[in-house]
């Protein structure tokens, strides 16, 4: 029934399409046509010019993958609770910054005290511990006084709610922790660069991808592999039957918090090895745009979406301004970095609503 | 006292009455249907029982236990499993992993395993897709997975909405054949259903629902001769 009034698109390759285009379709089609020629004209400049040596372009590789590794941590978090609860948690960039500026003050005073220099290595997993425990925190009081007792209405006042709690939470920090923006503080042994096939690359990038790695295999571990990463699964699936099976919604849902509030925080600690400027109370605002983008990118809902995602767009967001404005004669292309990350969101609603690796909602869930 | 006592319950969905006073009781070691056609509120009277709603009036009691008291996921342990209409598999899960849902309040592993085992071999069909998700099984292979399921909690009281929905004849049968012998295992089920000629077989009492209302209520033997019952629900003038 739903067929004959919503023609099932067939591709180029069936007869009738262009006499089905609507000028909509026309629309859309020329944009993906121009995009596509900017890019590979912008490219082909760029590459041609020889601007940039390849040493350039494996640097800027790098800086991308280890800001792709944060976003995809915090992207985690907004793609858990959404296959969850259909819901985004506007507020989650807020759960970031909790973390990452109230272990801001321990790793200050590890500074101090000497501890960061004689045992860097505990120092800094002491910042991990502290920051993803004021996150889960966070998230969970998010969860329980917030989103709880809105579950079962209508799906914007959830959301409407996550931007309140959002500000709430950044001037409740502002007014705990001040305005001053702070630093944290260097970390001496992974300071400088290693050789790698020939290439500088820095320590510093390293850390943060291969740390942010062993986080998202050890949350796929958990996923698909012990019960409650099952019970989660399931109750994605069908909340009903899961309470036929026995499982406590409530409970899975609060470890759903739990774990996107672990991840974001630390995330906010590997974000401050990496660029230890910036800490502040607005400190989440950004990342949680952009980890929100990187997870709608991914395909919102799925766990290796959130990962890909989010390097995908850590690279792009890098890479992309060089590669692509540059060669289109824009002026100072880096400090663009930003407007293609939101082209590249709208770019993908418009053309991938469900993401790289998202499924197409169904009637039920949407 | 019985296992399973309904007394005269009442229940909404908006402002349709759905349950207007059903009261029927289930005996430990029984077979009991429900039947009853489109809208009659046959699957409403067994959510009230599983706890996923609650009813407005009357109560549901489950082995002395008061049912409004708990939480549908509470239930499971105390004895009761419900495999819902449409079968309600998860079908991005494994055919194990499901299996592992079931028994998701146990936690003694080697108990867990022997019951998977027990129903791999009900359901022989199973034990070779165990790493199969479930959604690409045929309905008749999730209509399996769905019981096997509901057995991993060692219900005591089964409640089994349309299970022969949907399926070919050779597969109702086997259907119904398993019920029967998990009725023999001890298991009291109490079974809804809209095929009232398979139900009243193997059931040994019957309650027959009409709009929210219980109309009938006798030994299976003498519904299938009850020429109303004949008419309405087994298709004989």
């Amino acid at each position: 029934m739903a067929a004959s009034a919503k023609p099932a698109r067939t591709g180029f390759l069936s007869k009738d399409y262009f006499e089905r285009m609507t000028w909509v379709d026309w629309v859309l089609n020329a944009l993906r046509v121009l995009i596509l020629a900017l890019v590979i004209i912008g490219a082909t400049n760029t590459l041609l010019s020889g601007k940039y040596t390849l040493a350039q372009w494996v640097s800027l590789i790098m800086s991308g993958l280890a800001q792709g590794s944060i976003y995809a941590l915090i992207a985690l978090g907004y793609t858990l609770v959404y296959g969850i609860l259909l819901m985004i948690n506007f507020a989650h960039g807020e759960v970031y910054m909790a973390g990452a500026f109230t272990a801001y003050f321990i790793a200050d005073w590890t500074a101090k005290s000497g501890l960061l220099a004689s045992a860097p290595v505990i120092a800094v997993l002491i910042w991990v511990i502290v920051a993803a425990l004021v996150s889960m925190g966070v998230a969970v009081l998010l969860e329980r006084v917030a989103y709880r007792p809105l579950r079962g209405a209508p799906r914007l006042v959830p959301l409407i709610t996550a931007i309140g709690a959002s500000f709430f939470l950044q001037y409740t920090f502002r007014g705990l922790y001040g305005t001053g923006f702070k630093s944290y503080p260097a970390v001496p042994i992974i300071q400088g660069s290693v050789a790698i096939g020939g290439f500088n690359i820095l320590i510093a990038q390293l850390v943060v991808f291969f740390s942010a790695l062993v986080l998202m295999l050890a949350l796929y571990w958990l996923i698909e592999r012990t019960k409650m990463g099952k019970a989660m699964r399931a109750v994605s699936e069908d909340k009903e039957v899961s309470r036929l099976m026995g499982i406590d919604i409530d409970r899975v849902i609060v470890f759903t918090f739990l774990l996107g509030g672990a991840l974001a925080g630390a995330a906010g600690v590997i974000n401050g090895l990496y660029r230890p400027q910036g800490v502040n109370f607005f400190m989440g605002f950004f990342p949680g745009i952009k980890a929100f983008t990187a997870a709608v990118l991914g395909g919102i809902g799925s766990v290796p979406g959130a990962m890909l995602g989010g390097i995908f767009l850590g690279i792009i967001e890098s890479v992309g301004p060089s590669l692509i404005l540059d060669g289109l004669g824009i002026n100072s292309a880096n400090q663009l970095k930003d407007v293609i990350a939101f082209t590249m969101l709208v770019f993908v609603l418009i053309f991938r609503p469900q993401g790289i690796l998202g499924e197409r909602l169904k009637e039920k869930k949407a | 006292m019985a296992l399973l006592e309904v007394d005269n319950i009442h229940a909404y969905y908006g402002k349709i009455h759905a349950l207007k006073g059903v009261s029927l009781t289930v005996e430990k070691g029984e077979v009991v249907s429900l039947i009853g056609g489109n809208g009659a509120g046959k699957t409403t009277t067994l959510r009230c029982i599983s706890g996923l709603i609650k009813p407005t009036d009357g109560s549901v009691t489950f082995d002395d236990d008061v049912v409004a008291d708990y939480a549908a996921h509470e239930l499971v342990p105390m004895g009761i499993a419900m495999v819902p209409e449409g079968r309600g598999i998860f079908s991005k899960l494994t055919v194990q992993e499901n299996m592992e849902m079931g028994a998701f309040y146990r936690n003694d592993k080697e108990g867990i395993k022997q019951d998977m085992e027990h129903g791999y071999h009900i359901f022989p069909r199973l034990a070779e897709r165990r790493t199969q998700i479930a959604g690409t099984m045929s309905g008749g292979e999730q209509q399996m997975l769905a019981m096997a399921r509901a057995l991993m909690s060692k219900p005591r009281l089964l409640l089994l909405d349309e299970p022969s929905m949907g399926l070919a004849p050779v597969l109702v049968e086997l259907i119904f054949d398993t019920i029967r012998d998990i009725n023999q295992q001890g298991v009291t089920v109490l079974l809804v259903e809209q095929n009232a000629h398979m139900a009243l077989q193997i059931a040994n009492r019957g309650y027959v629902l009409q709009t929210g209302e219980i109309i009938l209520s006798d030994n299976a033997a003498s519904l299938r001769k009850d020429p109303m019952v004949q008419k309405a629900y087994l298709g004989i003038d």
